[in-house]
This record gives structure tokens, sequence and C-alpha cells, in this order.
């Protein structure tokens, strides 16, 4: 009846074989609850007032912040290029440079950073809580998945709603460009003129696509870096920390990479 | 028959053996207490039970079925014949009580809306909530969260119900009430209460049987005379503490 388990320590490990067999674990991990949430969705399992109620919160309630932060940075973009473009004679390609950016680049990341930060964080502390309190234990014991129940209506949420906060950030980076243009000699016509002759509808979906995929990013690690937490409010603290880390992180470094996918090798052809 | 036996179950959680060859036979309609010190392994072991926790080794039969190598998806379907009662209540905190208690039913079982909201009622009833359906679990004080916390676990009228320390950091006189309220349900409901506690005094009251984990193994078992009786350092220690 009684102890037959090792009572050896736990072997030390170094710092890189620590971090190898972290990061090991964060991709396995992470893979595997994307698998299950998209299985989920895709098998219309995801809880829906869950769904409707997450959609709100990402998608909704970020809205201010992101178009706060692209409003800005497209007229700070405006603000130190305007006048260059106004000194080489070349205001024709200000708006087609400026909204070209915005479109491809800038507003899609903005707003993957934006949303990381807002909506990722609260996503990893509210599970994170849930589970130093018991109630993600409570959620199994009562027969009902956590995958099901928490993972895949705020995956669904994030796909559903970072395109359009996409265009949100788009249409505000724009407008606070158009606007810092006009300040430094920049005339509107030529801008719009511009804007319309170097930007084509590729340009929003190439930044539609980055969208969805830092949205899909966003949502997994923050649930999974919640459902990893451990230790009371230190412990939520962590997840949350890291998953606003993690997700800013990846989200700069997938976009690396899908620039280079998305043209293409192709740039600036409309 | 046994609604519940534990053969030789072992754990070891991060390296360190918390569970070393546990075993325990829970016996149909019995309330079964188990009692430690804190640290002993009770909780984990109530985890194992209700498959929250995998055993390193060993079998854990529930109805028949050895749940141990069980995946996920089988394991739900055990799950929905064993209610849990947790510690801390456990309940989820943006629900309202009524969608607390309501909350298995709706994840569940394809129920109409009038029947769940009469189970839900009921339930409340039984435990001494009810007109509290709309408050939210932060509203509540500890000893009315656990008996909305046992609500929400009757009304999936499981065949086995396990408590987790259901009158730690209770005042004498709500710990009282909630002791009453395991006996009575088992009464009412035939259902088999495993309860896991520290609570001495509470476990002599209400337990037909009593085992007692130190240091991850069952170190006495048997009925509450026994236990009194029993000449185990452990036990008696644990027993002077009354």
């Amino acid at each position: 009846m009684n102890a037959k388990a090792a009572e050896s320590p736990a072997p030390h490990k170094g710092f890189a074989a620590s971090l190898v067999t972290d990061s090991l674990d964060f991709v396995g991990d992470t893979v595997m609850l994307a698998g299950q949430a998209l299985g989920c969705i895709l098998r219309g399992r995801a809880a829906l007032a869950q769904t409707l109620l997450q959609m709100s919160a990402i998608g909704v309630d970020s809205l201010p912040i992101v178009v706060a932060i692209t409003f800005s940075t497209g007229a700070v973009f405006a603000y130190y290029t305007a006048s260059v473009f106004v000194r080489f004679g070349a205001t024709n390609l200000a708006g087609g440079t400026l909204v070209y950016g915005f479109l491809n680049e800038l507003g899609p990341v903005l707003a993957g950073v934006a949303v990381a930060a807002r909506s990722g964080a609260a996503i990893a502390a509210e599970i994170g809580s849930m589970v130093v309190t018991e109630q993600v234990d409570a959620l199994r014991a009562m027969a009902v998945s956590p995958t099901r129940y928490l993972v895949a209506p705020r995956l669904l949420a994030c796909l559903l709603m970072m395109p359009l906060v996409g265009v949100f950030a788009d249409l505000a980076g724009s407008f606070g460009a158009y606007l810092m243009s006009g300040f430094h000699g920049v005339p509107h016509q030529a801008f719009l003129q511009s804007a319309r002759t170097f930007v084509g509808t590729g340009d929003l979906l190439r930044g539609l696509v980055k969208t969805l995929w830092f949205g899909f990013t966003i949502a997994v690690v923050a649930c999974r870096q919640g459902l990893r937490t451990s230790g009371g409010a230190t412990g939520v603290g962590r997840a949350t920390t890291s998953s606003v880390v993690l997700c800013v992180v990846l989200i700069f470094i997938s976009d690396f990479f899908l620039a280079q996918i998305l043209t293409g090798g192709t740039v600036g052809t409309k | 028959m046994s609604a519940a036996s534990i053969e030789d179950v072992h754990l070891t959680l991060a390296g360190k053996p918390i569970l070393k060859g546990i075993n325990l036979e829970v016996g149909e309609g019995e309330i079964a207490a188990v009692m430690g010190m804190s640290g002993s392994g009770k909780t984990t072991l109530l985890k194992c039970i209700t498959g929250l926790l995998k055993p390193t080794a060993g079998r854990i039969i529930i109805g028949g079925t050895d749940i141990v190598p069980l995946n996920e998806h089988r394991l739900n379907e055990i799950r929905l014949r064993i209610g849990l009662v947790f510690q801390h209540a456990a309940l989820f905190d943006s629900l309202t009580v009524y969608e607390n208690v309501a909350f298995g039913l709706v994840h569940n079982r394809r129920l109409p809306s009038a029947e769940i909201r009469r189970i839900v009622r009921q339930r409340l009833a039984e435990v001494g909530m009810e007109g509290a359906e709309h408050l939210y679990p932060a509203q509540l004080s500890g000893g009315m969260q656990k008996r909305v916390g046992l609500a929400r676990a009757l009304a999936m009228e499981p065949a086995i119900l396990c408590y987790d320390e259901p009158t730690s950091g209770l005042d004498p006189v709500i710990a009282r009430t909630i002791d009453d309220l395991i006996v009575r349900t088992r009464d009412r409901t035939g259902a088999t209460a495993i309860v896991v506690s520290h609570d001495i005094s509470s476990i002599l009251r209400i337990a037909d049987r009593i085992a007692m984990i130190a240091d991850g193994s069952i170190v006495a078992c048997g009925t509450p005379g026994e236990i009194r009786a029993s000449e185990d350092e452990r036990v008696q220690a644990f027993l002077q503490a009354l």
C-alpha cells in the first residue's frame, strides 16, 4: 500500500536546455489548442452566447484604442514625410505612399498590437483567474470542455472581428495622414488622386489577411497562456504579461514572413 | 456493491510523489470521509476520483469502469454521474446564481427551458437559497457560495457527490448547516458522498466511514467508532484536536 514512486530529485536543466524545452512545449501546446478550437468552430460547437460576448469585447471595446493609435500614427507619419514630398515636388506621391503603407503594414500591425495589448491581455487574465479559482476545473468536472466553452468562442470572435478592426485602423490612419498632409502643403485633391492611383483592392485584402492571422495568433496565445496559469494572483499577472509579450513578438515576426508571402516579391504594383 | 473503488493509486507531480498507493472502497449510498492534515493529498485524491488529475499508476473504478485510461471525451460520460463541490465553491463569477446552477443542464441535457427553471428553483430551495437566482457570486457570503456550489452539483442528479473541504473557513453555525445538508442530500437522493476534510468534528458527525490519509497513504480506515479507538499515533494526534 505504500510508496513506490521514485524519490530522486528532478534533474537540473541548463538555461539553453530549458529554453528549448519551454519553446517546444509552447509550440506543441499552442498548435494542439488551436487545432482543437478550430475543430470546435468547424463542427459548429463554439458556445454562441460566449462568442457574441467576446465579439463585443474584442471588436467593439478595442475600436476606440485602435482608432486613436492609428489616427495619431497616420498623422505623425504624414508630419515627417509630407514636407519631404513638398520639398521635392512630389506631392502627387504623398497620398499613394502613405495610404499604401497603412493598408499593407501599419494598419494591420498597429491593430494587432492594440488588440493584443487590450483584448489579448484581458483573455489571458480572465482565463488565468478562472484557472486559479478552480472555475476551469469546475467546467471539466461538469463535463464541459474548456476548449469548447472558453477557447473556441474567443478564437472565432478574434477571427471575425480583427478584419473589421483592421478596416477601421486603415481608415483612421489614412484619415490622420490625409489631414496632416493637408496642413503641410499637400493639396487634398492631390492626396486622394495619388491614393486612387497607387493603391488598389489587393492592398486592402493583403492587410486584412494579416489581421486575420494576427487575430488567430492573439486568441490562441492568450488562451494558452491563461490556461497554463499557476500560482495565484502572481501567476495571473505573469500569464497576462507573457501573453502580451508573446503576441506582440509573434505579430512582428509573422508580419515579416506574411509580407513576403502575400506580395510574392512584387511590391508596389496596384 | 461499491460506488467507487480506488486501487493502489499513485500520483507524482513535478517529480514529487503525492499519492503513494491509496486503496479505498466506497459503498453505494455511503458517506465516506477522507481526513488528513493540509497537504496530505486529500484534494489530490478527490481530483483523481473526478478525473481532473490522472494517477501515475493504479485503478479508479466508478460504476464498474476504470476511469484512469479514459480520454477526456470518455471521462465526460463518467463525470456526468459525479458532482463535485469545490472548497471555494468555484462558481463562475461572470454568471448569476441561476446560470451557475443551470450550467450543467444547459450544456449536457437537452431539456426545455421551463424544466431547467423548475430544477434550478428546486435545487436552490433544497439548499435554502431560493430568491438568490439573480445575484452574482461576488454578492454572496462564503457559506452561501458553498450552498450554491452544492445546488449546482445536485442539479445534474449525480450518483456520487464529492465535497472538497465543505466546512473550511465557515463559522460553526454555517458549518453545521452544511453538514446537515450533506446528510439530508444523501438521505433524499441516495447519492454516495465522498467528503474530504480536515474538520474532524464535522467528519465524526456525518461520516459512515472514515479514512485517514497521511503523507499520501491511507493509515487508518473504519467507522467513526473504530477511528476513535485507533491506536495509530497520527490518528490520535488528529483526534486530539477535537
